[in-house]
């Protein structure tokens, strides 16, 4: 089984010892990154890559990230070959022992490898490498059948996980699931998770409650959308009321984003539903609020001009719109000004019934 | 009856001799400390000298001596190879001030008022009562004449101590011996770093110099081609005010105004004068020992509203641009040399020409301030540089663009050696000790054009010397990060040793070819094949003794 990922390695490796053997200038071909090269495919449900492409050619100003590109090729080529595989900040330290090829950050080693995957269409996980940010919490009616450190079947209960939760993997392809739950409600905070799991929220409403913990990590995403795939459920989005709840966190899981493109088709949760904070919520609750800060209303506008998802979504336009009047944000937690049960009492059974209040 | 206060003060009154006026005002000479009357008395021998052999059309060949008599007495010893002086005239150019061929014309000269050379004279029996021996020869076949002088000074007249006939080996010439009181540097405002720039100036010349430590220092001629010669010209009318008119006047033997004009000054034809006439209703026809004071004036203010052509420039010669370089080059091992030689122009009447020599880079410092040389009339000008209108121009020109550092009304910083020169038919300097150049505006504008035109010239290098250095930096940054694509292709395609090493060759290669060859723009201090590196540290060498004195 010739790894194709090691066939992608060398071909693109071959194709640049080849010109400069013809004495060519050598060239490396990537998608761009950017929300400017996708559109949203409504009927998919997702942002897909429009094939603009960018050429480095091998010149001064390249040179550099010529190098590290390859390295980093070289370096997957190794993990692959062992089966093994790194964190992006290990391969970040393992970039040190590069002499003048080294990352000076871990952006730009994240960077250059996120150039690989988008060049050669693949998952991170393909080329070697995983995330070191942390994959989500789960607690609810769910049963996950995964596998342990031997290779024999485990069965985990998230309903048994006391005031804890379960930790999402960093790859879920291999889980199986057993769940007699309505839905999933992915959170963004983990304080308002923790809330919700303590007093058994996901009891009364028969879920699966997730936590995020800020923009959704791609495990998270897949687990989300292979869950709620496999199991036939529908997903509610629970973020603070402000256009990075809305847009990075929100939109990212719902239909992907612009910087990994490549990959959106699996990693991304298309049935997703906005149930709030909405700022129709921030004035109808009443919620305490703080302004919005030069960084939020530039992040408005761009979403209200760039962004594909919102200019397909009038409902989105109008709600961005309708903020960007108010001046304000709202954080999920500001329902607690109405006791610190309100939420899971008042704000949510309302709001889960109610789907006109909804995002699309 | 007692007498009045008036009376009492008249009888303080009296004519004071020229001569009494220098002895107490010493320093408007040039004698105002020991160490600068030492190099006066040198520069103004020399600088005698020289115009001497120019005027003769000889080579000149110049020794000067200076021992060490005692504690603070020196003996300044100046010989050359002239057409010599008759028997007559020494006593007068030697012992008695303002007298001498040079200030009563218009012709460029190192001398001008007839002063100095009778002013060290002066000094020399002022400070150690001795007289100058002075011996003069102006034919093989003559004998040669020696005489040992001072000067009367309330009468500012010689005294003759000694007049006899000696045998010198000499074909003419003259030699100038005076002890005087002195102090002795090597460096900086030093007779040896007055010979030097001499020598550079002058590539004509021969200086054999002895100095007081007795050690020979020998500045052989760079070229047997004399400067051009130059003419006299005429004064002209712009240059002209009323006392100089109204003493021209008198001493004319023209008989009519007109005449007078047309043939007194440059460029003043029949019609001009008959048209400063009329201007002035003066008529031309009457006798210019007529003319009263207030003719004079009307004259005067004729002559500025009178359109007169200016006066012929070619009086003046210029060191040239060639030899201007070749100088610098002996003196400072630089990097890039550049000169400019200006069209003459014209202050006052008066015409003159502006020369710029510039050297960069190489030995000098990078953060020192500019070296200014400064010239005039081929003489080095070693003291008031903050008071000369060149150290004015250089200062208020720009040097930013050109490559330089600079702040605000200083010199520019940088490893900038800076030569002007100015020759004239009348340098305007600023006392009669011939230190710095006074600031006529018209000067100062001729200075900056120049220093602005060998500027540009230099900013062309600067601006491609920068260019280099930047690329080779770009280069420096692919030539790191070739063999780390070499690397990556070996690692993922297991490439061997030589596959990866014809990588990088290729790849070094491709370079080149797309980013051109590149000029090696690195200081060759060897490369300068006229750089006299003896020479260059003559006047420059500190030693401990001068500086705890200063």
């Amino acid at each position: 089984m010739p790894n194709k990922v090691l066939m992608q390695i060398r071909n693109t490796a071959l194709d640049v010892y080849n010109k400069i053997k013809k004495k060519k200038q050598p060239t490396l071909t990537t998608p761009i990154r950017a929300l400017s090269n996708v559109t949203y495919n409504v009927k998919a449900g997702f942002f897909e890559l429009n094939g603009k492409m960018k050429t480095r050619t091998l010149t001064a100003s390249t040179v550099k990230s010529f190098a590290q590109t390859l390295r980093m090729m070289a370096l997957s080529k190794e993990l692959i070959k062992n089966n093994d595989i790194a964190t992006k900040r290990e391969a970040y330290y393992v970039s040190k022992n590069w002499g003048d090829a080294r990352f000076n950050e871990q952006s730009d080693s994240d960077s250059v490898m996120d150039d690989i995957e988008a060049m050669f269409g693949v998952n991170r996980e393909q080329i070697g490498f995983i995330a070191d940010e942390h994959g989500g919490d789960v607690a609810g009616k769910l049963i996950v059948h995964d596998k342990n450190e031997k290779g024999k079947p485990v069965r985990i209960d998230c309903t048994k996980m006391g005031s804890g939760a379960y930790s999402i993997p960093t790859s879920v392809e291999h889980l199986k699931f057993e769940t007699s739950a309505k839905f999933i409600l992915a959170i963004e905070t983990k304080g308002m998770f923790e809330r919700l799991n303590r007093h058994g929220f996901w009891k009364k409403a028969n879920c699966i409650l997730v936590s995020m913990g800020g923009v959704p990590s791609r495990a998270c995403r897949r687990f989300i959308r292979k869950l709620s795939d496999e199991k036939k459920l529908p997903v509610y989005v629970f973020c603070d009321g402000d256009f990075y709840g809305y847009m990075n966190i929100y939109r990212t899981l719902k239909v992907g984003s612009g910087n990994a493109a490549h990959i959106n088709e699996y990693f991304c949760v298309p049935k997703a539903k906005f149930i709030g904070i909405t700022p129709k919520d921030i004035e109808e609750y009443k919620l305490p609020t703080h302004p919005l800060k030069e960084v939020d209303i530039k992040r408005g506008k761009d979403a209200l001009k760039n962004d594909p998802f919102v200019l397909h979504h009038k409902e989105w336009q109008k709600a961005i719109k309708k903020q960007l009047q108010m001046k304000v944000r709202a954080e999920q937690q500001a329902l607690a000004k109405w006791g610190l049960n309100f939420v899971i009492d008042k704000y949510l059974p309302e709001k889960l019934k109610n789907p006109k209040t909804w995002l699309p | 009856m007692a007498p009045t206060i008036a009376e009492e003060m008249a009888r303080k009154q009296r004519e004071i001799s020229i001569a009494e006026f220098f002895e107490k005002n010493r320093h408007l000479l040039g004698f105002d400390n020991k160490r600068k009357a030492l190099l006066t008395a040198v520069k103004e021998a020399v600088d005698n000298a020289l115009d001497a052999c120019e005027e003769a059309n000889i080579i000149p060949d110049i020794i000067v001596e200076v021992i060490e008599m005692g504690s603070d007495r020196y003996r300044v010893i100046v010989e050359d190879n002239g057409p010599g002086i008759v028997k007559n005239q020494i006593p007068k150019i030697f012992a008695k001030l303002l007298y001498g061929s040079k200030f009563h014309r218009l012709k460029q000269s190192r001398g001008q008022q007839g002063i100095g050379i009778s002013a060290s004279v002066m000094y020399s029996q002022l400070t150690t009562g001795r007289a100058a021996r002075i011996l003069s020869k102006i034919s093989p076949n003559k004998p040669a004449h020696y005489y040992e002088l001072k000067i009367d000074t309330s009468k500012n007249k010689p005294l003759i101590l000694k007049d006899e006939e000696r045998e010198w080996d000499k074909p003419h010439g003259t030699r100038v011996e005076l002890d005087l009181e002195g102090s002795y540097i090597k460096a900086g405002q030093s007779i040896d770093n007055y010979l030097k720039q001499t020598a550079i100036i002058n590539p004509h010349v021969t200086i054999t110099y002895v100095n007081p430590k007795a050690e020979q220092i020998i500045f052989p001629r760079a070229t047997e081609e004399m400067p051009r010669q130059t003419s006299e010209i005429k004064p002209h009318p712009y240059g002209v005010e009323l006392g100089l008119l109204l003493k021209m006047l008198r001493n004319t033997p023209f008989r009519t105004l007109q005449a007078f004009f047309v043939n007194e000054f440059s460029r003043v034809g029949a019609g001009t004068a008959k048209l400063i006439c009329e201007q002035a209703l003066v008529p031309p026809s009457i006798s210019p020992h007529k003319v009263t004071r207030e003719d004079a004036e009307k004259l005067i203010n004729a002559i500025q509203k009178t359109k007169i052509i200016s006066p012929p420039t070619d009086c003046i010669s210029p060191i040239g641009e060639e030899l201007l370089e070749k100088g610098l080059r002996k003196e400072v091992n630089a990097e890039y040399y550049c000169a400019v030689t200006r069209n003459p122009s014209v202050y006052r009447g008066n015409p003159f020409q502006v020369e710029v020599g510039i050297a960069y880079g190489g030995d000098q410092s990078q953060n020192e301030p500019a070296t200014l040389l400064r010239f005039a009339n081929r003489v080095p000008l070693l003291y008031q540089q903050g008071g000369c209108a060149i150290y004015k121009s250089v200062v208020q020109t720009n040097w930013k663009p050109y490559g330089l550092n600079q702040s605000n009304g200083a010199l520019p910083i940088g490893p900038v050696t800076i030569a002007v020169h100015i020759a004239s038919v009348w340098v305007p300097f600023t006392s009669e000790s011939k230190e710095a150049i006074a600031h006529y505006p018209e000067i100062i504008s001729e200075i900056k054009l120049a220093l602005q035109e060998a500027g540009r010239k230099l900013q062309k290098y600067t601006l491609k010397k920068r260019r280099v250095k930047e690329e080779l930096k770009k280069r420096s940054y692919i030539e790191k990060y070739i063999p780390h694509v070499a690397i990556g292709l070996k690692e993922i395609l297991d490439l061997k040793k030589y596959e990866t090493e014809n990588i990088e060759n290729e790849l070094r290669k491709m370079l080149e070819k797309h980013r051109g060859k590149l000029e090696d723009m690195g200081f060759d201090p060897s490369k300068n094949i006229d750089f006299d590196e003896e020479l260059a540290r003559i006047g420059k060498e500190e030693e401990k003794e001068t500086q705890e004195e200063q």
